[in-house]
């Protein structure tokens, strides 16, 4: 909004219904921007396509044509539907169990010492470099890639709600001890509440950790899903269903991380999200 | 509304970090006085607050109602500077509405009494507002009201109006002054403005500058209410007290030239 206010005043002089419509101009650019961008993407990578083989890289209108065969044939909605749901299943377990977690680790000083060698160990291991164990132990069904996306998701939630109770104000504390407020408490209704912006940016990163997780999990142990197109499109030799799949996942994780950033704004907007 | 408690500071000494801040500290406070703390900044009269409001652990002995403070209480409320004691996620009534939950008060009660502190402090229309919402002295007057709906002995008030601008502290300054008067808690107020302390206060300390300060002056304020800034025997008080703080402002800028020549 700051474009619009440096430039506020020469809009002023042009006169009320002058003025609405620059502001809504204004509003329209950015959209229009990407709008512009898209475009152009989709030419570039359709001169590209001209200059080579389909199989190295199909163009758009091939892409668009794969992308209908699979929709009615059913392929694409049950790969939707099959990521989807994993996303969904691990993603949500993983914040009810992370949150609670990250405050309890954040809020205790032994609990945080005693699992800390832990977390400095495992956040450098990527969720991927698990698939075979989560196979082996919990088998090649549903099980194993929900699993692994709640591990992510547990992690990254924890990590940055524990950052988030280190980070409430110690002022709000003090006000509440001297209002009269027990530990336990100030633990629920002050450094939950003050942590809550914290718990939304670990599950917003976490969605998109869990993006990147369903697609190995899948490549290397799925029938179903987005990633097991993308694998499987090889055996046919279809590099355009592998682009299709690629764009679903890109679409999808937009959806995902918009109705993510809406809810937490419609919901808890109180607890000063501003994502 | 219960009455003020008296508060008594004897031998307190206080360190941080092993760095001795305070010590020598005697005070007694009788009930229902407003008492300012004065001094410029570093001077360790928050500290002292802190240690009133049992915040930090102090050497010493610190009676407030003939009991020994041992961490932070219900009896004394505290008014911060800064509004982000406030809670951001609760209305102004919920706000004020925190203390009494936590004891347990009925939701109808609770609601009456909010309703009676907001309005006393000039909120009675903004209730339902969240504190975001509200202008910088509008949330100073929701931190008071806060406080006194707990119905503290003791309220402690650290630069409540220092970030406010000029107009609004001096609405503030009459404000306080007429809920003092109502309700006759003792008050406890830091401040670095001299002619906030002369308005408000029954007795002005000043206090030496660090490290180890201690209490310089105890000034009584002897001027009728309301009192009159302009008035000869105000400005013989005002004079005094910023010869007395001049001294120790200067003492420290002394202090802070010859570390740097040092160094």
């Amino acid at each position: 909004m700051s474009t619009i206010d440096s430039t506020g005043d020469a809009a002023l002089s042009s006169g009320q219904g002058k003025r609405r419509s620059w502001l809504k101009a204004q509003r329209l650019k950015p959209a229009l921007l990407g709008v512009v961008s898209a475009l152009a993407g989709l030419l570039i990578w359709q001169l590209l396509s001209l200059r080579v083989k389909p199989l190295f890289l199909p163009s758009p209108l091939a892409t668009w044509e794969a992308a209908v065969e699979l929709w009615q044939d059913g392929t694409l909605m049950a790969a939707i539907i099959a990521s989807g749901a994993r996303i969904a299943v691990g993603w949500s377990l993983g914040v009810i169990v992370g949150v609670p977690l990250g405050i309890f680790m954040g809020s205790f000083r032994w609990v945080r010492q005693l699992l800390d060698p832990y977390i400095e160990f495992f956040r450098f291991i990527p969720p991927i470099a698990f698939v075979t164990l989560a196979v082996i132990w919990l088998g090649p069904g549903e099980t194993s890639k929900v699993a692994l996306i709640l591990y992510t998701t547990v992690f990254i939630v924890s990590i940055n709600t524990i950052a988030g109770v280190q980070a409430v104000s110690e002022l709000r504390l003090r006000a509440a001890a001297s209002l009269g407020a027990s530990r336990l408490r100030t633990l629920l209704t002050i450094v939950v509440p003050s942590t809550v912006p914290y718990m939304v940016t670990g599950a917003r990163l976490a969605m998109g950790n869990s993006f990147l997780t369903i697609v190995s999990a899948e490549i290397v142990a799925a029938q179903e899903g987005l990633g097991a197109l993308i694998w499987n499109s090889r055996n046919y030799g279809r590099t355009e269903w592998v682009f299709v799949g690629i764009i679903m996942l890109g679409i999808l994780g937009f959806l995902f991380d918009r109705v993510v950033r809406l809810a937490s704004q419609f919901f808890l907007k109180r607890y000063g999200t501003t994502v | 509304m219960s009455a003020g408690a008296r508060i008594q500071l004897e031998r307190v000494a206080i360190e941080i970090d092993g760095n001795r801040i305070a010590s020598g500290i005697n005070l007694d406070i009788p009930a229902g006085e407003f008492l300012c703390l004065l001094g410029p900044s570093g001077c360790g009269k928050s500290t002292l607050l802190n240690i009133v409001a049992g915040f930090l652990p102090a050497n010493g002995s610190v009676l407030v109602g003939g009991k020994p403070v041992h961490g932070p209480g219900v009896d004394r409320g505290v008014v911060f500077q800064n509004s982000g004691a406030l809670f951001p996620w609760l209305t102004a009534a919920q706000n004020v509405e925190y203390g009494l939950k936590v004891r347990g008060v009925a939701k109808s009660e609770r609601r009456d009494i909010a309703e009676h502190y907001l309005r006393l402090v000039g909120l009675g229309h903004a209730a339902a507002r969240y504190p975001t919402e509200l202008s910088g002295g509008m949330q100073q007057r929701l931190q008071i009201a806060r406080v006194l709906a707990n119905e503290p002995s003791v309220v402690l008030m650290d630069e409540p109006f220092g970030a406010l601008d000029a107009q609004t502290r001096e609405v503030m300054q009459r404000e306080l002054d007429r809920i003092w008067r109502s309700t006759k808690p003792t008050i406890v107020f830091v401040t670095h403005d001299i002619w906030e302390a002369i308005l408000l206060a029954d007795r002005i300390v000043t206090m030496t500058t660090g490290p180890d300060a201690t209490i310089k002056t105890i000034a009584p304020v002897e001027l009728p209410h309301p009192r009159d800034p302009m008035s000869p025997e105000a400005l013989e008080l005002y004079r005094m007290l910023r010869d007395d703080i001049g001294a120790e402002v200067s003492k420290v800028l002394r202090q802070q030239g010859l570390k740097e020549e040092a160094a």
